[in-house]
C-alpha cells in the first residue's frame, strides 16, 4: 500500500536541495522582521511571566514557521499540477493514494524542520537560546504533520493556483497571528481563549513554548495535534481522486 | 492487449466521447486520427487513468482500469502531449524518479537509464537540467521515460506535435524500433503522414465517435488511388481516379493549376465526414 512513497519524497527533496540556496534567505526574511519589530523594538522592555518577550516570541515564531513551510507544500503541488503537469506522472504510476500522500506530507515536514532550524539560528543571533529537547521537536513534528497533511488535501481540491492563495489567506494567515504566536492567550476573554483553542497552531505554540522553557507539556496539546493530524491525513488521502479531471 | 468498450464522457452538456469501442492487438501500432477537439486526448487520458469516464469499460492486458488500477497502470508507459518533465531536475533524476514510481530497484534503473539514453541518443545529456534541453530532446526523453519500466503498451499523445520535420522523422524511426522490440503502441495524431507511415490500423475519430477503422490501405482503397486537386470557382476541389492515366487525362481537359497526387487518409476522412483533419 505504501510502495512508491520514496519516489514522491525523493523528487521533492531533490528539488528542495537544488533551490535551498534561494529558499533559506526567503525563510529568514519574515521571522527576522518579526524578531526585530516585535521582539527587539516593541517588546524590548516587555516581560511575559518570568521571560523576556523575545524568549516568549521565539518558540511561537518557530511553530508558525513550521506551520507555514509545511503548508507551503500545497503551492509546490499546485505548480506541479497546473503548470508543469507533473502530477500526471504520479497519477499514471502504480502507486496508491496513501503512498503519494505519505511522500508529499514527509516532504512538507522536512521543509518545516529546516525552516524551524533557521528560526532557532536567527534567535541565537539575537541572544535567545532556549532548551530544545525531544518534547520541543516532537511538538514541531506533529505541528508540521497537521499542516502538511492539510496542505495536500487542500491542494487536491483547488482548481487553480489563485484558489490556493485564497485558502492560505483565509486559513494560514489568521492562524499565524492568532495561534498563540505573538501574545499569551490568557490576555483574551474566556470565549476568545475557547475559540482560539480550536486552532491546532495554538496547541503547537503551547507545547513548543512549554518544552523550550523546560516546563511540563500538557498532554491535551499533543492529543489535539495527533487527532488533527490524523483527520487531515485522512482528508488528504480521500482527496487525491478529486484531482482527476 | 487494449480493449475498449462503449466509452462515454461528457464535459457539461457536450459529449466528448459517445460509445467509443475498439481493440488493439499485441505488437500493433494503432493510430487514432481526428481533428482537434474530436476526443483523442480525452480517450488517451481515460485509458491512462488521468480522466474519469462516464461509462464503458477499459482493459489493458486484461486488467480492468477500474477494478485493478495498480496492475493496469503497471502495463503502460505514457508519452503525453504536453511536456511534463521536472525542469529543476536533470535528465537522469527525472528517469530515476520514474523508475522508483514503478517499483524498480536502483541497480535495474541505472542499467535501463544507460540503455535508453544510448537508444535515444541522449547519453551526453545525462546530467543536463531539463530546462536546458530543446523541444526535440525533451520529446525523446519523454519517450525514454515512458519505456524505462519496460511497459508492454505505450500510449503516445501527439508524439511529434510542434516538432520540425527532421526531428519528427527521427522520432518516427524510434517508434517503429520500439514496436519491433515488442511493444503495442497507441498513438493519437492529426498528422496524416504520421498515421500513414506508422500505423498498422487507423481509427477515424470525429466528434467523439469512431467513424471508420481499418488498415491505412483499406481506408483509402474505397475512393481510388490517385487524386487531382483543382480550383473551381476559387474553391479547392478534389477528383479521385483508380489509375494515374485517368487522372492525367482529367488534368489535360482542365485549365492550369491542377495537382496530381496519391490519395491519402485525409481524403478518406473528408469522404466520410465532409470535414478536414488538419
Amino acid at each position: 500500500m505504501t510502495r512508491g512513497w520514496t519516489a514522491v519524497y525523493l523528487r521533492e527533496i531533490l528539488i528542495l536541495k537544488r533551490r535551498l540556496a534561494k529558499l533559506l534567505p526567503t525563510w529568514s526574511v519574515s521571522p527576522l522582521l518579526y524578531l526585530i519589530a516585535f521582539g527587539y523594538a516593541v517588546g524590548r522592555h516587555v516581560e511575559v511571566g518570568s521571560h523576556s518577550y523575545l524568549e516568549f516570541l521565539l518558540p511561537g515564531l518557530t511553530a508558525m514557521a513550521s506551520m507555514t513551510q509545511a503548508y507551503a507544500v500545497a503551492s509546490e503541488i499546485n505548480i506541479a499540477r497546473f503548470y508543469w503537469h507533473i502530477f500526471d506522472e504520479f497519477q499514471t504510476a502504480p502507486i496508491s493514494n496513501l503512498a503519494y500522500v505519505m511522500g508529499e506530507v514527509l516532504a512538507g515536514m522536512t521543509r518545516a524542520f529546516l525552516a524551524s532550524l533557521v528560526i532557532l539560528v536567527l534567535g541565537a543571533c539575537f541572544g535567545v537560546v532556549l532548551f530544545y529537547g525531544p518534547m520541543f521537536w516532537i511538538a514541531l513534528l506533529l505541528n508540521s504533520f497537521v499542516f502538511a497533511s492539510l496542505a495536500v488535501g487542500c491542494a487536491m481540491h483547488v482548481k487553480s493556483h489563485a484558489d490556493q492563495t485564497l485558502l492560505t489567506n483565509f486559513i494560514i494567515t489568521p492562524m499565524a497571528f492568532l495561534g498563540g504566536t505573538f501574545f499569551p492567550l490568557s490576555h483574551l476573554p474566556d470565549w476568545g481563549q475557547m475559540l482560539l483553542g480550536l486552532l491546532p497552531l495554538t496547541h503547537a505554540s503551547h507545547a513548543v513554548r512549554a518544552a523550550a522553557f523546560q516546563e511540563p507539556v500538557q498532554s491535551i496539546d499533543f492529543l489535539v495535534l495527533i487527532g488533527a493530524g490524523g483527520l487531515c491525513f485522512l482528508f488528504a488521502i480521500l482527496s487525491v481522486n478529486r484531482a482527476k479531471a | 492487449m487494449i480493449s475498449v468498450t462503449d466509452l462515454t464522457r461528457k464535459f457539461g452538456a457536450k459529449a466528448a466521447l459517445s460509445g467509443v469501442s475498439f481493440s488493439v492487438g499485441a505488437k500493433e501500432i494503432y493510430a487514432y486520427l481526428g481533428p482537434n477537439g474530436a476526443g483523442k486526448t480525452t480517450t488517451i487520458r481515460i485509458l491512462t487513468s488521468l480522466t474519469r469516464r462516464d461509462g464503458g469499460m477499459v482493459r489493458l492486458n486484461s486488467f480492468d482500469i477500474e477494478k485493478n488500477p495498480l496492475e493496469a497502470k503497471s502495463q503502460f508507459g505514457l508519452v503525453p502531449q504536453q511536456t511534463n518533465l521536472d525542469s529543476d531536475l536533470s535528465v537522469e533524476e527525472n528517469l530515476l524518479i520514474h523508475g522508483l514510481l514503478h517499483h524498480m530497484d536502483r541497480k535495474t534503473i541505472r542499467r535501463k537509464i544507460e540503455e535508453l539514453l544510448d537508444y535515444m541518443e541522449l547519453s551526453d545529456r545525462r546530467q543536463s537540467l531539463i530546462k536546458t534541453l530543446s523541444g526535440g530532446l525533451k520529446r525523446r526523453l519523454l519517450i525514454s521515460r515512458a519505456l524505462l519500466h519496460s511497459p508492454r503498451i505505450l500510449f503516445m499523445d501527439e508524439p511529434t506535435v510542434g516538432l520540425d520535420p527532421a526531428i519528427r522523422r527521427s522520432i518516427w524511426g524510434f517508434i517503429k524500433k520500439i514496436r519491433n522490440d515488442g511493444a503495442t503502441i497507441f498513438l493519437t495524431t492529426h498528422y496524416i503522414e504520421e498515421a500513414e507511415f506508422l500505423a498498422d490500423h487507423v481509427a477515424f475519430l470525429d466528434a467523439g465517435k469512431i467513424v471508420a477503422e481499418d488498415s491505412p490501405a483499406n481506408l483509402v482503397s474505397g475512393i481510388g488511388q490517385w487524386a487531382v486537386d483543382y480550383l473551381d470557382d476559387n474553391r479547392l476541389q478534389t477528383a479521385f481516379f483508380n489509375s494515374r492515366e485517368k487522372a492525367g487525362s482529367y488534368v489535360l481537359n482542365r485549365a492550369n493549376g491542377c495537382t496530381v497526387r496519391r490519395v491519402n487518409l485525409e481524403d478518406a476522412f473528408i469522404a466520410m465526414t465532409g470535414r478536414k483533419i488538419s
